[in-house]
């Protein structure tokens, strides 16, 4: 057995003809914490789905411990989410259920484990994310921060050996971004579990990333450590890294000459 | 919502329906009176049943003792087969009467049984022979007015009392 | 010149024909799909009880008082229009008789049907389609927890359950309105009213093709609410219109069968 558990080989994915992936090769190798980056739309939280096996790619193969997740059938499939964790965007919590209930659910849904454990259990993952204390509240009465927290905690409820975080960061306030990034990395190495990290925001990733992909144009673009990342001279890097404005990735969406648009004259 | 409350409130819910299901059983339908378990059937045969149906009761002293299985018509004699359904927890005589009645003046129709004093009772595949048609409205009013008719012209003319006569026999006995 | 034009847009007008047809027998073979997924995966929703319970309170419980209320309602102006007309016959008497048969055989199963689509119906759709919306259903996919089995089932017999119990009260209370109108109100004698309605509203004809359809309204009232909420699209707009057509759909729907059903019961 290879020391990456997810491998993406020669990956391409589209919807209608229209390739959002181009033959996309990335690896990651047990107990490290990988991000995938890129701007939005470049479609990393579809890679994300393809590693779980939500979508089928449309050439090429994901490989999850060494098993190709589209040719899995529904149970294979099922056997190899559970090895994964999953941190969506906007946590996803389930908004009938209380905080407890939450981090609670995968326990209930998939496995035998006698009610008493279960708290404990469940008490224990809150304490690991700073939430006992919230443990009876509903997902209405949180904070974004505090949610996607919970999230986190209902996510490692398993002890998954793959964590995928989609956004972790995005529309957090600094303190939350802070204690949300210190987690990721604290988790990954309490569980010994492999993290992969779809993020837009340069700072947080490059702080806790021991390796970084940047997607664009649906191939990867640059691939490395943040330090040397950061000291890149391939123009599209320098532009995410230090956020300019224009660059290879364009201000402007592609549309017709902008003097052309403005003399034509309405047809209706 | 905690889950003792939910069962409890479900369980209101699944009795208020129960109780309404067996509300409409027994106080809307007529399960109670139409607990009708074995039967043995009887035939009775009419020049006219009026509109009598499969399904209506049949009743001895108001009381449901059975249904109407089946309606033929039979082309030998052109008369209506009915075949009575009759709870074999009764008993009727040989010569019980089967009449045709109307619940009310435009109520459904059903068959009335009134006993008579044979020795003998019915049982199954018998056929009652005493028999009373269904009331046709059209033919009471005709009658009633012939009736009238002869009452205010017999004092005049003769013939045409005679000829009324004749007409009412033909219609058979007068209902009532 | 003009010629073309007018061939282009009958083109037009016939391609968008096509293309609604082929929509909407798309959704419907979707929407069977759904229900036999959903049958399919119904272990669940009776081996773990409690998860259809939950769902029965949703429905059925909260749909109680509207039911109530509508029904006492529908059951007095039955009595009133009944007695109305039956008084110019002279038969007064069986106002028991058309205020029940009325009730029982239609606009039990059907009145009830239509509130518990506007009541339930958008219930269950606002909170599928949100739950699609905040990626809930994908993050259980993704716990390897199948939606389908998890939140479809339990809902859909939720429903099935809850619409005969719902109706049988709704012809119940009506009747119980029906009588206060009748009886004490209008004079009508209270032994006529009970004894005409047992003499001729039979269990088998009336009341159980009254439940059938009230159960068969239930599977379809259910099923088009949750696949109307699996099928909407991920945004507010996408469930309020999903919402909408819940209600339009299923009262369609539930007149039309209504026919259908009742012209079957009368023929046999």
């Amino acid at each position: 057995m290879t020391n990456n558990i997810v491998e993406i080989d020669n990956l391409s994915f589209g919807y209608k003809g229209r390739l959002l992936h181009k033959g996309i090769n990335m690896v990651f190798p047990r107990g490290k914490v990988v991000a995938i980056m890129g701007g939005s739309g470049s479609g990393k939280t579809t890679l994300l789905r393809l590693i779980g096996g939500q979508i089928a790619p449309t050439h090429g193969e994901v490989r999850v411990e060494g098993a190709v997740v589209h040719e899995q059938d529904r149970d294979g499939i099922f056997k190899l989410r559970r090895k994964m964790g999953m941190l969506f965007q906007h946590g996803a919590l389930f908004t009938d259920l209380s905080v407890f209930e939450n981090v609670a659910f995968p326990m209930r849904e998939l496995t035998d484990l006698p009610e008493a454990m279960i708290r404990d259990l469940v008490l224990m993952k809150l304490n690991a994310v700073g939430l006992r204390g919230a443990h009876v509240l509903m997902p209405t009465e949180l904070s974004g921060g505090m949610a996607r927290r919970v999230a986190l905690a209902r996510a490692v409820a398993l002890d998954p050996s793959i964590i995928m975080y989609d956004e972790p960061f995005a529309g957090l306030d600094p303190i939350s971004m802070g204690v949300i990034c210190g987690l990721i990395r604290s988790l990954n190495d309490a569980l010994g579990a492999t993290s992969i990290i779809v993020s837009h925001d340069v700072k947080e990733t490059f702080l806790i990333a021991d390796y970084v992909y940047f997607v664009a144009d649906g191939i990867v673009a640059a691939e490395g450590a943040p330090h040397d990342l950061m000291q890149s001279t391939l123009p599209f890097v320098h532009q995410f890294v230090h956020g300019d404005k224009d660059g290879p990735v364009p201000f402007h969406y592609p549309a017709d000459n902008y003097r052309a648009e403005l003399l034509q004259t309405p047809t209706t | 919502m905690d889950r003792t409350k939910i069962d409890l409130w479900v369980g209101i819910f699944v009795a208020l329906g129960a109780a309404a299901l067996l509300g409409l059983a027994m106080k809307v339908g007529n399960l109670t009176s139409s607990k009708i378990g074995e039967t043995y059937n009887v035939t009775a045969a009419y020049e006219n049943i009026g509109s009598l149906k499969r399904h209506a009761p049949v009743k001895s002293a108001g009381v449901v003792v059975g249904r109407v299985n089946d309606i033929i018509f039979n082309t030998e004699r052109y008369e209506a087969v009915v075949t009575l359904a009759i709870d074999k927890r009764y008993d009727f005589p040989a010569d019980t009467f089967a009449n045709i009645y109307t619940a009310g003046l435009l109520g459904e129709q059903y068959v009335g049984l009134e006993a008579g004093g044979d020795e003998v009772m019915l049982k199954e595949g018998d056929k009652i022979a005493k028999t009373q048609d269904a009331v046709v409205l059209e033919k009471m009013i005709s009658q009633f007015l012939f009736s009238k008719a002869s009452e205010s012209e017999s004092k005049d003319v003769a013939p045409v009392a005679v000829e009324a006569k004749v007409k009412s026999t033909e219609l058979g006995d007068p209902p009532f | 010149m003009i010629k073309s034009r007018l061939f282009n847009s009958v083109i037009r007008t016939l391609t968008g024909i096509g293309h609604r047809v082929t929509e909407r027998i798309w959704r419907l073979g979707a929407g069977a799909r759904l229900f036999f997924l959903a049958i399919i995966y119904s272990g669940e929703s009776f081996k773990r009880f409690q998860l259809t319970m939950r769902e029965v309170y949703a429905t059925g419980v909260m749909s109680l008082l509207i039911i109530i209320v509508s029904a006492f309602f529908v059951g007095m102006v039955l009595a009133l229009q009944g007695y109305n007309i039956l008084q110019k016959y002279g038969s007064s008497d069986a106002i028991g008789v058309f205020v029940s048969l009325t009730l029982v055989r239609e606009l039990g199963p059907v009145v009830t049907a239509l509130l518990f689509a506007g009541r339930a119906g958008t219930a269950i759709t606002a909170e599928i389609g949100l739950m699609k919306t905040t990626e809930q259903l994908s993050a259980m996919e993704m716990m390897a927890v199948n939606p389908i089995a998890r939140v479809i089932a339990p809902r859909f017999w939720a429903g099935v359950i809850s619409m005969p119990i719902l109706a049988a009260l709704f012809s119940m209370v009506g009747i119980l309105g029906g009588y206060l109108v009748a009886v004490p109100l209008i004079g009508v004698d209270d032994g006529a009213f009970w004894s005409q309605m047992q003499a001729n509203v039979d269990v088998r004809l009336d009341i159980m093709n009254g439940l059938i359809k009230s159960v068969v309204f239930g599977v379809v009232c259910t099923m088009i609410a949750l696949f109307q909420g699996y099928d909407a699209p991920p945004t507010a707009e996408g469930v309020s219109r999903a919402t909408t057509r819940t209600v339009v759909i299923s009262s369609l729907a539930v007149l039309g069968i209504d026919f259908v059903l009742t012209a079957f019961m009368l023929a046999s």
